[in-house]
């Protein structure tokens, strides 16, 4: 019995409640939370030592106790490399995006203890949906994390936060019924099988793995439909520009940056190990979708005007290659995987921070409505072209090797579908250096900066456009991110380690070996 | 026929003054680093850290090539170790550094000019705000090349591939605040990112088939790849070189370039990152030595750039943009060397390097001139300006002389050998490369002589001008002592390094443990007969340039009436055309009507769906207003469905 990822995952929820309490005490509860959210980090970092990728066990720091004996499901939790960085990367990006929003505008009447409240809130959620390991109890975090998220946007989001909120909430809600039906049917298969049912997801493995190819492929398509909605996949992904443009910027970094993972993370500990011979089968279908979302994306980022519409699209290019490096069955492209799930949260995370920051400054989410600000602004411009070229995965950036271990380990067994992603390596080039030329190359223009001081129309010199540049909080907000972004991308050994093992556990229960062996090592 | 795969000599574990080979790349980034984080802090002294590390990294080069040189040749070649970077199952890529006789004549090459191009800059870049950045940007350019040309396999290769894009990108882009460099440093990033697409899938067929991407694995195992396979890596390097080198079709990015400051045009698009492609062929020598077709290709390659790169040097009026060209050019030169294989590998090195002196000294003459011109650069303004530079005259004139490959200038040595090596071909290639190679000659020695006159010779055009464009008056005069030492410097390598490196095959030799060793030639012409022909055509184009623009002046504007051939030539021969209607244009019809699609098709499909599932749309919003209940009676609704599913399964 370990009680770390217990208390990993109530300590947010009493902070939460501790929030929530402070209201009208807007700076205390501030800073409660941001203590709350380092505290957790602390334990994330006890849960990472405490756990040893080479012990050969496939879950670790596990505990459970029997929730409902009837149905066979239990409050179970458990991590293995791939839960473990991914609760990692939310332990890490919560003080991060508290300092983010630390001096956000909250719509008229809303309240930053509520606010910091349901950052709090999500954070228990997901570390739920990682750390559970009763496939009942996954579903019931799936479902629950909708909540928190659900009222960021709504309540403190953008103009059009209401419509966003409510298309995000129907969009989960649907994925999460149809994996609901699916997860009912892994209790009957069980309970047919051993004569009693469970949801355990150790023993559901050992269950489906002789369960017939049809009933797999049904099975696999709840689980499928659902998360190809959180990825998102391609023609599943309508709600994610939305939602990502209306939400408060720090809760759209929680949603593409972590949330979103739950989808990919889902492909790799519920589809595969549960429904192998349907994963196989099934393959070829998922790898087309990913494929098209990488070059739909990238394409939809390029042409849009929106700063944030055109993160979420080029998220949803970057869960194309995920979804591509899960599905080619080779340890290189899973850790891979893995591995962008991670950096995609760091680049991304950062480039809706400094989004964030130009529109703080300028007061609007239009491309067009800036220019030539590097002239303003030129720290938080250098930053900007950090985070594009994470983005873009260039060499000695994190994203380089995540991207690097996708494209290569899926090329053995997928050339094609491989070549044709690497279009996406030059698309990426395209829409992040098309963004930064726009916002901050050129002459200084655009309404968003040139008048902000004076009336419409009447300043034209930006000497005096009263745009600041980056202040102290928004630097040590921003800090931590590059310096991941190149640590990870020079020496990205100790995570791969702590992946690497899982992703080898998870190929063999999918019964596929690698295409390239290891030589005698 | 073919020489043994010649790069696979076994490393030894390099150690005394090789084992601190990482201060090569440490020093240059050490500076980049406190440079970005000091500020402004670093102003005063922020121009002398950026020369000293670079400085200091030649010191080291110098030292451990002359060490190098006191070992014999079979233990030349060495590797260091650094850590792992990339280990995941079978694929083991390893940050390790390869010191051999190759990549230390790139890491002198790198150090050395890079050193004097740093001190340059000092000058040439004092009224910048913001120097210190600059110095910044350049070292990390010297940091990002080193890596590329000592690193130990094709993964680390890229790193610095993609890393000299990316110090490219912001030195093009200098003047952010002028959208054309901002628009030329992202076309050069793009165009470079297209090659190097075939740099990553050849990287990717490696390791598929031999499971390791490091060279001396690669180059020891390369006999075990099919036909097919050597032929594709052959042709995707082939790619990835021809974006970082300017090579056809991927030319358009480098005269755009010249919209970076002269020392940026000197140091990245001249003498070094553009070699680069070079570098990576005479590298895979062991791949390119296994398929004759895919030379042919690289042959082709450098042979169509050349002319290319000549025809439109012809009709360019600025300044820069002609040497852009001469430089894509050259690179074709050496490009159709490397692709003669064994016969060739060592001689494109060998031009590599004395373009290096001679072209560098070029772009910095050119920007001495541009410095003491209020920045003009349209060679139609200038005139008569060797009498107020004579220092700045003497070197270019040397660096010319040498370009043209008049004997006993070092591009007489260096170009020679390729063409007489190009005739060595047999059949009809011999005729068709060597005449190619031959023509090249021509024309370099007519655009270049045609530059001479308009730059330096005849009527001071500018004094009837009186003002450049922005209404400021031309004062034309010579540079300080910090940009004119480099030029002389290297004006002394434009002189004497051909003989030098050429002189007993030293080159060659030094170089044989990594390229095998120069095979001999005998073609339908010997080479003094190429050495008295190509002289004596480049002589004929010095001449018809005299006669063309020497002896009448010269308007001060482009005319406009012009022939078809100078008219395709000014437009790049359509290389810029033809990109536009192939990719660019319809590439942005796509994004427009995706993102069109997307938002009307897509999604208003799904709220479509959404506004079935509520009745209507007054009943959604009544759903949006009341939405926490309806959850939570879908919560509940929901739980019910499993209970009874579940007892239906429990009880039945």
């Amino acid at each position: 019995m370990s009680w770390t990822l217990i208390a990993l995952l109530l300590l947010p929820l009493v902070g939460s409640l501790v929030v929530a309490f402070l209201k009208g005490n807007d700076r205390t509860a501030k800073l409660v939370a941001l203590g709350f959210s380092l505290v957790e980090l602390a334990l994330a970092v006890v849960a990472w030592v405490a756990y040893d990728p080479s012990s050969g066990a496939r879950l670790q720091l596990t505990s459970s106790v029997d929730w409902i004996p009837t149905f066979g499901v239990h409050l179970s939790f458990g991590v293995d490399g791939i839960a473990l960085v991914m609760i990692a990367l939310i332990a890490f990006l919560m003080p991060v995006v508290i300092g983010g929003a630390w001096s956000d505008k909250l719509p008229e009447g809303r309240s930053a203890s509520g606010f910091f409240s349901l950052l709090l809130a999500m954070q228990t959620g997901m570390v739920g949906v990682f750390a559970a390991t009763d496939v009942f109890l996954f579903y019931v975090f799936f479902e629950a994390v909708l909540v928190p998220m659900y009222f960021l946007i709504g309540r403190f989001g953008g103009p059009n936060r209401q419509y966003a909120a409510m298309k995000f909430f129907l969009y989960s809600l649907l994925g999460g019924l149809i994996m609901l039906a699916s997860v009912i049917g892994l209790y009957v298969t069980s309970a047919d099988k051993l004569g009693q049912g469970t949801l355990d997801w150790a023993t559901l493995v050992t269950v489906m793995k002789d369960a017939p190819t049809s009933t797999q492929i049904w099975l696999f398509l709840g689980f499928f439909i659902a998360f190809a909605i959180k990825a998102p996949l391609v023609p599943l992904h309508t709600w994610l520009p939305d939602a990502g443009a209306e939400a408060p910027v720090g809760a759209g970094v929680l949603l593409v940056g972590v949330l979103d993972k739950i989808g990919t993370f889902g492909f790799l500990r519920y589809c595969l190990p549960l429904f192998p011979a349907a994963s196989k089968q099934l393959a070829p279908l998922v790898l087309v979708l990913a494929v098209v979302g990488i070059i739909y994306g990238s394409l939809l980022a390029v042409g849009q005007t929106d700063m944030k519409r055109f993160v979420a699209y080029t998220s949803i290019a970057h869960f194309g290659f995920i979804a591509l490096g899960i599905f080619a069955f080779s340890s290189q492209a899973g850790a891979g995987s893995v591995l962008y799930m991670v950096n995609h949260g760091i680049s991304t995370g950062m480039l809706f921070l400094v989004v964030g920051m130009v529109m703080s400054r300028g007061g609007s989410r239009l491309i067009q409505d800036y220019g030539g600000m590097a002239k303003l602004t030129p720290v938080l411009g250098g930053l900007f072209f950090v985070a594009g070229l994470s983005s873009l995965a260039l060499p000695g950036t994190n994203s380089f090797v995540s991207e690097f271990l996708v494209l290569i380990g899926s090329y053995p067994n997928q050339p094609v579908f491989t070549i044709i992603s690497t279009v996406g390596m030059v698309l990426a080039a395209l829409y992040v250096l098309w963004v930064y030329q726009r916002v901050f190359q050129g002459p200084v223009r655009g309404t968003a900066l040139l008048n902000v001081a004076a009336g419409p129309g009447t300043a034209t010199d930006p000497e005096r456009s009263g745009i600041k540049d980056l202040n102290r909080r928004e630097i040590a907000v921003l800090a931590p991110l590059v310096a991941l972004v190149l640590v990870l991308g020079f020496y990205p050994k100790p995570v791969l380690d702590v992946i690497s093992p899982s992703i080898g556990a998870t190929l063999s229960e999918v019964g596929v070996t690698d295409p390239v062996a290891q030589e005698g090592k | 026929m073919l020489a043994p795969a010649s790069g696979a000599t076994d490393a030894v574990a390099a150690s005394g003054l090789a084992s601190l080979a990482w201060l090569l790349l440490a020093l240059p980034a050490f500076g980049a680093a406190v440079l970005l984080l000091a500020g402004k802090r670093a102003d005063k002294w922020g121009h002398l850290l950026g020369c000293a590390t670079i400085i200091a990294a030649f010191a080291y080069g110098l030292a451990l090539f002359f060490t190098t040189l006191g070992q014999g040749a079979e233990e030349r070649t060495s590797e260091l170790h650094l850590f792992d970077w990339i280990p995941v199952g079978a694929l083991d890529v390893e940050f390790g550094l390869r010191l051999d006789p190759l990549s230390l004549t790139f890491v002198l090459l790198i150090t050395g000019v890079g050193s004097l191009i740093h001190i340059y800059s000092i000058g040439y870049m004092a009224h910048e705000e913001g120097r210190r950045k600059f110095f910044a940007y350049l070292n990390l350019f010297v940091s990002a090349m080193l890596l590329l040309v000592l690193g130990n396999g094709f993964v680390t290769l890229y790193f610095g591939w993609e890393g000299v894009g990316l110090a490219s990108y912001l030195l093009i882009g200098w003047y952010q605040y002028k959208p054309e460099a901002a628009s030329a440093a992202k076309k050069a990033f793009l165009m470079n990112r297209v090659g190097d697409l075939g740099l990553a899938i050849a990287i990717f067929i490696m390791f598929k088939e031999l499971g390791t991407t490091t060279y001396t694995d690669v180059f020891a195992r390369v006999d075990e790849l099919s036909s097919g396979s050597i032929l594709a890596i052959t042709l995707l390097l082939l790619l990835g070189a021809c974006g970082k080198s300017g090579q056809f079709p991927l030319q358009a990015w480098l005269p755009d370039a010249m919209a970076g400051p002269t020392p940026v045009s000197a140091l990245i698009h001249a003498a070094t990152m553009v070699t680069a492609g070079v570098y990576l062929i005479a590298r895979s020598n062991p791949i390119y030595n296994l398929s004759a077709d895919g030379r042919l290709v690289v042959m082709i390659i450098g042979g169509v750039t050349l002319l290319i790169g000549c025809i439109i040097g012809c009709a360019y009026d600025d300044f820069k943009k002609v040497l852009a060209y001469s430089t894509v050019s050259q690179i074709g030169y050496m490009i159709l060397a490397v692709g003669l294989g064994p016969v060739g590998y060592a001689l494109g090195i060998m031009h590599l390097l004395t373009h290096g002196f001679f072209k560098a000294g070029l772009f910095l003459g050119a920007g001495s001139v541009m410095h003491g011109m209020n920045d003009e650069g349209n060679i139609r303004r200038m005139g008569g300006l060797a009498k107020y530079m004579p220092v700045t005259f003497a070197t270019w004139a040397l660096g010319y002389l040498a370009l043209i490959g008049i004997p006993p200038f070092s591009g007489f040595f260096s170009k020679d050998a390729i063409i007489a090596a190009a005739f060595g071909e047999p059949g009809w290639r011999g005729y068709v490369f060597g005449g190619v190679a031959l023509l090249g000659a021509a024309l370099t020695a007519f655009y270049m002589t045609r530059l001479l006159i308009l730059v330096f010779l005849g009527k001071p055009r500018w004094k009837e001008l009186k003002t450049s464009e922005d209404g400021r008056e031309y004062h034309p005069h010579e540079s300080p002592w910090s940009m004119k030492i480099p030029m002389i410097v290297l004006a002394v390598g434009s002189v004497g390094a051909g003989f030098f490196l050429e002189n007993g095959e030293r080159l060659a030799g030094w170089l044989e443990p990594t390229l095998g060793p120069l095979q001999e030639t005998h073609g339908a012409l010997d080479h003094t007969m190429v050495a008295i022909l190509s002289v004596a055509l480049s002589l004929v184009g010095v001449a018809l340039a005299f006669l063309l623009f020497g002896r009448k002046p010269q308007p001060t504007t482009r005319p406009l009436r012009v022939s078809f051939p100078v008219r395709a030539a000014r437009a790049d021969l359509y290389g810029n055309a033809l990109n536009e209607a192939l990719f660019a244009r319809p590439g942005t019809w796509l994004s427009r009507a995706l993102v069109f699609v997307d938002n009307k098709g897509v999604d208003g499909l799904v709220n479509g769906t959404a506004a079935l599932l509520g009745g209507s749309s007054g009943r959604l919003r009544r759903l949006q207003t009341g939405f926490v209940r309806s959850y939570a009676l879908s919560m509940l609704l929901g739980a019910i469905c499993v209970l009874g599913a579940l007892l239906m399964v429990r009880f039945s």
